[in-house]
């Protein structure tokens, strides 16, 4: 019914906008990754140069540690909420949920305000045995920071997942004397892998691109978008600063394909 | 049912990660609105830091404000009829359509600034105005706003009832204004949410695409974190939450899917 042009009219603006803005800008950061000194090398010193080297290691680690974190806590916090009605529950998800979307430079700052120098956490310290005890300009402040960004988006979709669970089933495994454990192991777990590898892949690839919490930390571990924006402006090292990012989005693009396509089996091998 | 010890010690795991999220962000309000954060509370409750952010960072409030709309006009331009278009198109074309569209969404956003400077930059008067950093946040949350509308005309049954608008005689710009934007609301209003909370509070793509004479807020409060003492940081912090919360509640509020599902449809009323 739907004619083709009225297709055509319909689609055209924004195909035009993303290629404009957005296609043709990223082949040519493509084209800049290999037009340094060494050409394409520029691509092959990512993974072989200690520096950038470190940094991606640096990267990898803190994201898939701050993945496994977040996955841990949603599959307590998901299934529970989603599963239980009890007074200040609605509050309760409010407060989980609330963090969605802030900026990481806030995050950051509220890493300082917590364990900060002047911090909470310090001033408790002080309180408590003497020792001052501050982190938030370490690996552990980073990975407090991606944990805090990371917790509510993957506990909404797990949670969202967990609400379209088969009632029938648990009651069923309950019933035949299941222990809650037993449920949780054998039941529910099992049947949010779907969201916990969904929800997993956007966690770690939102954390391996993360720049505002490392920017306004200022970390003396660096971590691969801190070391693609010291390549771009201290370093002024254009080709560099751009084959990096060419290989960092080429990563997180692949971690939520692959997601995507075991997650998509999971679910066609579940029905 | 009795609640039994695994409720109680998974209700105590959620209040520590909710404590874990809320604590901060009280520490923050705190010392944005206490005369001496080093002190406590204890010399008083004052307005004055909130002030001082007023006079040093009004204009980043604005910019960020008219970013945010016009973004949100250009994504509900650009993002409701390509959500139809795709509703519509053959399904390799979708796809092929949909997947450019949304590749923003798996890109860091350093990279995707880089990409635009690194391709307009030498357009000098395109860089150096706000245009530069709304071209950024449409490209990123575009994706946004196209999936929360085909989203709902997907399941929306939409083809009936235009069927039945084209059967009385009426033309496809009529059609879509008439029929597919009213029954795609509840769908615009998610996505539009999420647009404006969004470009908000983005950091990432404009920390690169903004120059000194075009600071959004979000730039304006990493500037203050480096160069300010804590209590204008943390009122400053306040203000972007004074923004950011209740944008976030209505998202929470509207663009929750199992509302989405419970709340009938349009189109469902007009055709019973």
């Amino acid at each position: 019914m739907t004619s083709r042009l009225t297709l055509v009219a319909v689609l055209a603006p924004a195909v035009a906008f993303a290629f404009a803005f957005f296609l043709l800008p990223l082949g040519q950061l493509v084209l800049i990754g290999a037009s340094g000194e060494e050409g394409l090398a520029s691509y092959w010193r990512v993974v072989s140069d200690t520096l950038y080297l470190t940094s991606l290691a640096n990267t990898v680690l803190l994201a898939g540690g701050v993945t496994l974190a977040t996955l841990t806590i949603a599959a307590v916090v998901g299934p529970f909420l989603a599963q239980n009605r009890f007074f200040g529950r609605s509050l309760l998800v409010a407060l989980l949920t609330f963090p969605l979307a802030f900026p990481g430079v806030v995050v950051g700052f509220l890493v300082i305000l917590t364990a900060g120098r002047q911090g909470l956490i310090n001033e408790i310290s002080r309180w408590l045995t003497g020792d001052r005890l501050v982190f938030a300009y370490s690996l552990a402040g980073l990975f407090f920071g991606y944990l805090y960004f990371s917790i509510p988006r993957v506990v909404l979709t797990v949670m969202a997942a967990a609400d379209k669970l088969d009632r029938a089933t648990i009651e069923a495994a309950r019933s035949l004397g299941a222990s809650p454990l037993a449920v949780a192991r054998d039941v529910v777990l099992p049947a949010l892998k779907p969201a916990f590898i969904a929800s997993g892949a956007i966690c770690f690839a939102t954390a391996m691109g993360a720049f505002g919490t490392a920017f306004t930390l200022a970390t003396d571990i660096t971590v691969l978008p801190m070391t693609i924006y010291t390549e771009f402006t201290l370093g002024a090292n254009l080709s560099m600063a751009a084959a990096l990012s060419v290989f960092l989005g080429l990563v997180t693009w692949l971690v939520l394909l692959a997601a995507r396509r075991s997650a998509g089996a999971t679910v066609a091998a579940a029905g | 049912m009795q609640r039994r010890w695994p409720f109680f010690l998974s209700l105590a795991a959620c209040l520590v990660v909710a404590a874990f999220l809320i604590v901060p962000m009280v520490l923050s309000i705190l010392a944005g609105i206490s005369e001496n954060f080093a002190h406590g509370l204890q010399d008083g409750v004052t307005l004055r830091w909130v002030g001082e952010v007023w006079r040093l960072y009004a204009d980043t409030i604005f910019l960020s404000l008219q970013i945010a709309l016009a973004t949100l006009v250009a994504t509900i331009l650009l993002g409701v009829p390509t959500a139809y278009g795709l509703a519509r198109a053959p399904g390799g074309v979708a796809r092929v359509i949909e997947e450019a569209l949304v590749l923003p969404l798996a890109v860091p956003g350093l990279a995707i600034a880089l990409a635009l400077i690194v391709t307009y930059g030498g357009v000098t008067g395109f860089r150096q105005s706000w245009l530069f950093i709304l071209t950024g946040h449409v490209i990123f949350t575009l994706p946004f706003m196209v999936r929360a509308v085909l989203a709902v005309m997907l399941s929306s049954n939409l083809r009936v009832l235009e069927e039945g608008a084209a059967s009385l005689g009426a033309g496809p710009f009529t059609r879509f204004l008439t029929v597919v934007v009213p029954n795609a609301a509840p769908g615009i209003l998610a996505g539009a949410l999420m647009v404006v909370t969004l470009s908000i509070g983005e950091f990432n793509l404009t920390w690169m695409l903004a120059t000194p004479r075009t600071k959004t807020l979000p730039i304006g409060l990493a500037d203050s974190y480096a160069s300010m003492r804590l209590e204008i940081a943390s009122a400053y912090t306040l203000v972007f939450f004074v923004m950011a919360v209740p944008l976030l509640l209505a998202l929470q509020r509207w663009a929750d899917p199992r509302r989405q599902k419970r709340r009938r449809p349009v189109a469902a009323e007009a055709v019973r």
